[in-house]
C-alpha cells in the first residue's frame, strides 16, 4: 500500500468546497427551498431533493458527535500519526462531517466537546478542514 | 397457506479451510465452482439444472469481477436465465435469498444457485484502508479513517455514550461466540477466551480491541433454492424460506442517520418477521453478522430482541453462549469460525444446518425456526431471512 497520504479526488460537486477550504473558509451547500444545510456537497438537497442550492460560509463551530482514537493506522501512509483522532463533527448548522481533531492529548477528546475548524494545508492545491477543541 | 411454488433451500456446501486458508488448491473462481457443484449434487441436482445464478464478491475488480454473475456463469459453463449480482456488502446473500424466493414464486426460475468465494487470506489482500478517496470517500479517506473498523468504533463510542454500554458487554459477545466455536471442529479459533483476554488484547480503534474484530480468512459457500414442489423429488429435506426483508441507509459512516441505532436491521427484521408470521418467541436460533462485537449488539436491539440501549444487559452473563437462553452464532461466527470478507453466506449455511439438525455437539435442541440477519458495508445495509424446518 502507498505511503503517500490519500488526497481527495475533487469533482464538480465538491470543487467549490475544496476551493473555499484552500482559501480558509468552510463553505457547505445551503438549500434555497427547505433552508437546510447539507454535507457532503451534492447536486440535489438530500432533505427535500431541490436543486436550488448555493454554497454558504458557515461558522466552523460544532461539537464532537463521535470519534475514534486510531491506535493502528489506516495503512502505512498514516503510520507516523498514531495515535490520532478521527472524529465526526456535528456543525452548529446541523450537518455532520468527518475530520480530524488536532490535539496533543487524544485522551482528552470526548463526545460533546466543543470544537472549531482549523485549516491544514496538505499540498499546493489541497487544504483540509481539521478541528480543535475550544 | 402452502403453495407448490413456496421457496425452499435444498442444497448447501462450504469449502474446507485450515488456519483460515483454503485447503484445496484452486483459484477464487475454482472454489466458487467446487462449492456450487457440491451444493447442487447434495440436493440430487446438477449444475445443468441451475437456471438462476446469484453472486456477489470482491474478486476481479477492476476486471471480470465487475460483472460477477457473467464471469461466474462463464466459469461454470451454464447459461442462467435469471441472475442477480446485488452487492450490498456482507448481507448480499440474505438479499439474494429474498430475490431468488420472489423469482421462484413468480415462476421466473426453477433452481437458484447462490455462491460466494474469497481467497483474501491466501492473497493477503484485505485492503479496505485503501478505499479510493473518490465521491463520498473524498470526505473520509484522507482523514485516516481506519476502515472498516473505525466506523464500527464510532458507532460503539456513540452507543456507550448514549446508553452506558461497556467494553465488558461487548467482550461477552466475543467470549460466547468462542464457546460455540469450541464445539465446531471446522472453526478457525477454538482456544479458550475470557472477557479479560478481550479487554487486554491490542486496542485497534478505540473502543474496539483486536478481539472485538472478526477474523480474516478465506472461504467459499453455496446455497441451492428451488420450489417446495420440485423439492419433493430431491435428496435433502428442504428448509422453507418463510420471510425476508432488506434495507440500506448509507455508504460513508458519517452519513449513518443514527450511529447508535441500526435502522436497516430494524426495517428488514420487521418486514421479514411480519411476512413469516412469527414473533420473537418463535425464534429458536439466531445467526447474525458479527463483523465486530458492536455489530451484534446493535443488530439484536434493532431486531427487537431487546429494547434499544439494553443490548449490553441482554448479552451479559453469557446469554448467547452454548447452554444460554439465546443460542446465537452457533458455528462460532465471523469472530471465531471464519470471515472471508462477506460473511453473510455462512450465516445462511449454519442456520440451514441447525434446522436440518446436523450440527453435532453444537446442535440447538428442537431448532425449528431460525432468524438470519446479515449486515454489510459499514453498518450500511441489512437483510433478514426467516427459515423454518418444513
Amino acid at each position: 500500500m502507498s505511503t503517500e497520504k490519500p488526497l481527495p479526488v475533487i469533482d464538480h460537486d465538491s470543487a467549490p468546497y475544496w476551493q473555499a477550504a484552500h482559501e480558509g473558509r468552510l463553505d457547505i451547500p445551503l438549500c434555497g427551498d427547505c433552508g437546510k444545510h447539507h454535507f457532503y456537497p451534492r447536486a440535489i438537497c438530500p432533505h427535500c431533493h431541490s436543486d436550488n442550492l448555493k454554497f454558504d460560509t458557515v461558522s466552523g463551530r460544532g461539537e464532537v458527535h463521535t470519534f475514534t482514537i486510531a491506535r493502528r493506522p489506516a495503512g502505512p501512509a498514516f503510520a507516523d500519526n498514531v495515535p490520532y483522532v478521527v472524529a465526526l463533527i456535528e456543525l452548529e448548522e446541523g450537518p455532520r462531517m468527518m475530520s480530524r481533531i488536532q490535539t496533543d492529548d487524544p485522551e482528552k477528546v470526548h463526545i460533546g466537546a466543543k470544537v472549531e475548524v482549523t485549516f491544514v494545508k496538505a499540498t499546493d492545491e489541497i487544504t483540509f478542514p481539521y478541528f480543535r477543541m475550544t | 397457506m402452502k403453495n407448490g411454488r413456496d421457496p425452499v433451500i435444498v442444497g448447501l456446501a462450504d469449502a474446507p479451510i485450515e488456519d483460515g486458508k483454503f485447503v484445496t488448491k484452486a483459484s477464487v473462481l475454482g472454489h466458487a465452482a467446487l462449492v456450487a457443484k457440491a451444493a447442487v449434487e447434495e440436493a440430487g441436482l446438477t449444475l445443468d439444472d441451475v437456471d438462476g445464478l446469484l453472486t456477489a464478491g470482491m474478486w476481479g475488480v477492476p476486471g471480470p469481477g465487475q460483472l460477477a454473475t457473467v464471469t461466474l456463469g462463464e466459469y461454470l459453463g451454464i447459461m442462467p436465465t435469471y441472475v442477480d449480482g446485488t452487492n450490498i456488502g456482507g448481507s448480499a446473500f440474505e438479499a439474494h435469498v429474498a430475490h431468488a424466493a420472489m423469482a421462484l414464486r413468480e415462476g421466473y426460475c426453477e433452481v437458484a444457485l447462490i455462491v460466494y468465494s474469497s481467497d483474501q487470506k491466501s492473497l493477503r489482500s484485505r485492503n479496505l484502508g485503501g478505499r479510493p478517496s473518490v465521491l463520498s470517500m473524498q470526505h473520509e479517506t484522507p482523514y485516516g479513517m481506519p476502515t472498516p473498523v473505525g466506523g464500527y468504533a464510532m458507532a460503539a463510542q456513540r452507543h456507550m455514550h448514549e446508553y452506558g454500554t461497556t467494553s465488558e458487554n461487548l467482550a461477552e459477545i466475543a467470549v460466547a461466540t468462542r464457546k460455540w466455536a469450541q464445539l465446531n471442529p471446522a472453526a478457525t479459533r477454538r482456544d479458550p477466551l475470557s472477557v479479560d483476554d478481550v479487554l487486554s488484547s491490542t486496542m485497534i480503534s478505540e473502543p474496539l480491541h483486536l478481539l472485538d474484530c472478526c477474523l480474516v480468512t478465506d472461504g467459499a459457500g453455496a446455497i441451492v433454492m428451488t420450489t417446495a414442489e420440485r423439492a419433493r423429488d430431491l435428496k435433502t429435506k428442504p428448509v422453507a424460506v418463510k420471510g425476508y426483508g432488506e434495507a440500506h441507509t448509507h455508504w460513508a459512516i458519517g452519513e449513518m442517520p443514527d450511529l447508535a441505532r441500526l435502522l436497516p436491521a430494524q426495517k428488514a427484521g420487521e418486514t421479514a418477521m411480519k411476512m413469516a408470521g412469527v414473533s420473537h418467541s418463535d425464534i429458536d436460533v439466531v445467526e447474525v453478522y458479527d463483523s465486530f462485537t458492536i455489530t451484534v449488539l446493535l443488530t439484536l436491539e434493532a431486531l427487537g430482541f431487546c429494547k434499544i440501549g439494553e443490548g449490553g444487559d441482554f448479552v451479559s452473563g453469557q446469554r448467547t453462549a452454548p447452554g444460554g437462553a439465546f443460542p446465537m452464532n452457533t458455528n462460532g461466527g465471523g469472530l471465531s469460525a471464519l470471515h472471508p470478507g462477506m460473511y453473510g453466506m455462512f450465516l445462511l449455511i449454519e442456520a440451514t444446518r441447525q434446522l436440518r439438525g446436523v450440527c453435532g455437539d453444537r446442535q440447538v435442541a428442537g431448532a425449528e425456526t431460525a432468524l438470519v440477519h446479515g449486515t454489510g458495508g459499514t453498518l450500511s445495509s441489512g437483510a433478514t431471512v426467516i427459515l423454518q424446518k418444513d
